[in-house]
């Protein structure tokens, strides 16, 4: 810095043992950032080994098709060679016989049925009547009749384009249908049936509550936050704690506390009766209203938080000088005050945003079916049908929907910029 | 106080404001003042008014084998994944605030992203992946994986304390013979222990009221406070579950009066510089 304005030396500066200062100081640099390097790799390696890893094999999970390829290996071989349009030549229906029969012994069959069945209704049962009445007895002629014979749905070509169709170990299945597409008999890419798509609902359903959750967090924020900023230190300490205590307290201690309040005969419902606001409860709970009411709650603290501390860095002159030259309050606020609050107003947004659409246990509690996010889904699909394709490809879009908003936070906020208590 | 200039409409809007506020507290203390009331209440159904004052859902809660069992999983589970959040936060916060390097902002958006990720994906990631090593419904994987959920709220309570820690100070530890890890115990902690203790505190309630992850990998031996209330709301919600949420709010404000504490320590160090 100090020699640019100084001719350089004839010989660069050396240190005792004769390296130039520059090589000597990128050296020593390089030594301090790895150093610091160092003091992050532990946790870099424990959460690559505990999060990163675990979600990337989930990822893959969701393009995973390993049943067809496994339980039908030769004639996933033997149908490379089928035209896809009249029936498979026979070698196909042989190679199906002696895949089958395998995969009964390996009881493997369930897991097939399983696969195909979604692929084409009915061919769990078809795979399980074919399995029983293998081997033939006498072995036949030919096993395309003897197959046909046995079910005529073998005479059916979409059932072995169903076969064809998966005769790779991967798979846009999953993915196509969490977006409520698929893969029709021509193998072209198809929106789903109306009857059978309820996907897209899902993922709309679940912006769209975390929107309404959004917006009326920041309703609710906004005002209280320019409160706390505008009182007395002591008090608004005090005002910060009934912030944080509920922030604090367990999400289960304060979805049980609303189910209490808002069940018929709870405070909320008795509350309006005596006002004589309604003359019989309303329902307040197990269904979207209890949701929200809940959610925001929830969430209401990351939304005050970053608002609050923005708000603590403007000055109140700002305000007093623009209605001092003339401006009528409320414009002096609109005009002067409230554009400097939008960076914690898009921060606070953007936190409950994405906060919000991969909430489970508060809609799972107090919503109705209807009231379920993504979130419900991957869990149902995960325990209660275990069906690993659907979960993990419902989950990899939340996720990247999830990741997508991160970017734009920590690009717009740094994500360690984020204010806690 | 309104000032006196105020005109009428002004007026209007600073009370309006006031009772915005005041209803919105309302609405945030109101759930937890709510249920503490119940948990006395002999009545077995949890509805107001009160009947009669009643200390049995307490002794529900301690004699029930199944409350005593979750209340232990989750005093093991959770001050050891609050160690370790700890420990490998702290290290890794010291390393991103000591030098610049390329790739530091996208380091830190890994490291705080364990709080964004929807917490079914990480159950169900968790189980995918340590199930088929046999490695699920144990303490261990619970104990790492409410670590790593954890880990963010450390590293942003430490950094944001080492943002105002002068590192020339641990310079001139290390000029004066001292070790780094000589000089990290003796100088750098006891400077940033403030944020250590709330990064860990975070950790600790993150840990404590983590229900999604639990139900995905843990065991019915491991089930923890939170999974039992979870199962308790789900099937029948009886007053035992006001008490276990009573015990638990009074518990979330002996961690916020803590925290408080610290934050005023925390204020008080760095507006009233040492006098020389």
């Amino acid at each position: 810095m100090m020699a640019s304005s100084a001719p350089m030396p004839d010989h660069p500066l050396t240190t005792q043992d004769g390296v130039p200062l520059k090589t000597k100081l990128a050296r020593a640099e390089r030594m301090n950032k790895l150093k610091s390097l160092a003091l992050v790799l532990p946790l870099a390696l424990f959460l690559l080994l505990t999060f990163v890893v675990p979600i990337g094999s989930l990822l893959l999970r969701s393009v995973d098709n390993p049943e067809v390829v496994a339980s039908l290996p030769s004639t996933v071989k033997a149908i490379g060679a089928w035209d896809g349009k009249s029936l498979p030549p026979e070698p196909v229906y042989r190679a199906v016989a002696a895949d089958l029969i395998k995969a009964r012994d390996d009881q493997t069959l369930g897991d097939l049925g399983k696969r195909l069945n979604m692929e084409v209704a009915g061919y769990r049962s078809l795979l399980g009547k074919t399995a029983r009445a293998l081997p033939f007895d006498p072995a036949p002629a030919s096993y395309k009749d003897a197959l046909v014979k046995l079910d005529e749905r073998w005479g059916d070509p979409a059932y072995w384009q169903a076969i064809r169709r998966n005769g790779s170990a991967h798979t846009p299945f999953y993915l196509l249908a969490a977006v409520d597409h698929r893969v029709d008999d021509l193998g072209d890419i198809t929106a789903t049936t109306p009857d059978q798509a309820i996907y897209l609902d899902v993922f709309a359903r679940t912006f769209w509550m975390s929107a309404v959750v959004t917006v009326i967090s920041l309703l609710l924020a906004y005002p209280l936050a320019y409160l706390l900023v505008s009182l007395p230190t002591r008090k608004s300490n005090l005002l910060m704690i009934m912030v944080l205590l509920p922030f604090w307290t367990s999400v289960l201690v304060r979805v049980a506390a609303w189910i209490v309040l808002l069940q018929s005969g709870g405070l909320i419902n008795s509350a309006l009766m005596a006002l004589g606001i309604t003359d019989h409860p309303l329902q307040l709970v197990f269904n979207r209203v209890g949701v929200y009411i809940a959610m925001v709650h929830i969430l209401l603290p990351f939304m005050i938080l970053p608002i609050y501390s923005v708000m603590k860095g403007i000055s109140p002159t700002y305000l007093r000088a623009a209605v001092s030259l003339g401006s009528h309050p409320f414009g002096a606020f609109w005009k002067v005050y409230f554009p400097q609050t939008v960076a914690g107003v898009g921060a606070g947004c953007l936190l409950v945003f994405i906060l919000s659409i991969g909430y489970y246990i508060t809609p799972a509690l107090l919503g109705s079916p209807n009231d379920q996010m993504v979130s419900y889904f991957v869990a149902f699909y995960t325990n209660t049908t275990i069906n690993w394709g659907m979960a993990t490809a419902l989950g990899g879009l939340l996720l990247a929907a999830t990741m997508v908003l991160y970017m734009v936070y920590s690009k717009l906020v740094g994500a360690g910029r984020l204010r806690l208590g | 106080m309104p000032n006196p200039y105020m005109s009428p409409i002004e007026r209007a809007w600073f009370y309006l404001h006031r009772l915005l506020s005041g209803l919105t507290l309302l609405f945030l203390v109101l759930p937890v003042l709510v249920i503490i009331p119940l948990s006395f209440n002999e009545s077995s159904f949890l509805v107001y008014p009160l009947t009669g004052f009643s200390m049995r859902w307490y002794h529900d809660f301690f004699t029930s084998a199944e409350w005593m069992r979750s209340l232990k999983n989750s005093l093991i589970v959770a001050p050891a994944a609050t160690v370790l959040a700890m420990v490998f936060g702290t290290l890794a916060s010291v390393g991103l605030t000591r030098t610049e390097f390329r790739g530091k902002a996208l380091l830190m958006s890994l490291l705080i992203s364990p709080m964004v990720v929807p917490v079914v994906i990480v159950g169900v990631a968790g189980y995918l992946f340590f199930a088929p090593l046999g490695m699920d419904a144990s303490y261990t994987t619970l104990i790492l994986m409410h670590a790593a959920l954890g880990v963010p709220f450390v590293v942003i309570t430490v950094t944001a304390t080492l943002q105002g820690f002068n590192h020339n100070l641990v310079r001139a530890a290390a000029s004066l013979g001292a070790s780094p890890l000589r000089s990290f115990f003796k100088v750098t902690l006891p400077l940033i222990a403030p944020g250590v203790i709330s990064g860990a505190l975070f950790a600790f309630g993150t840990s404590f009221d983590e229900v999604v992850v639990t139900i995905f990998i843990a065991g019915p031996e491991q089930a923890t406070l939170p999974r039992a209330m979870f199962s308790g709301i789900r099937e029948n919600l009886s007053p035992t579950i006001a008490a276990a949420a009573t015990l638990l709010i009074a518990f979330s404000v002996v961690m916020l009066l803590t925290l408080e504490w610290l934050r005023g320590r925390g204020e008080r160090l760095r507006t009233q510089p040492a006098k020389a």
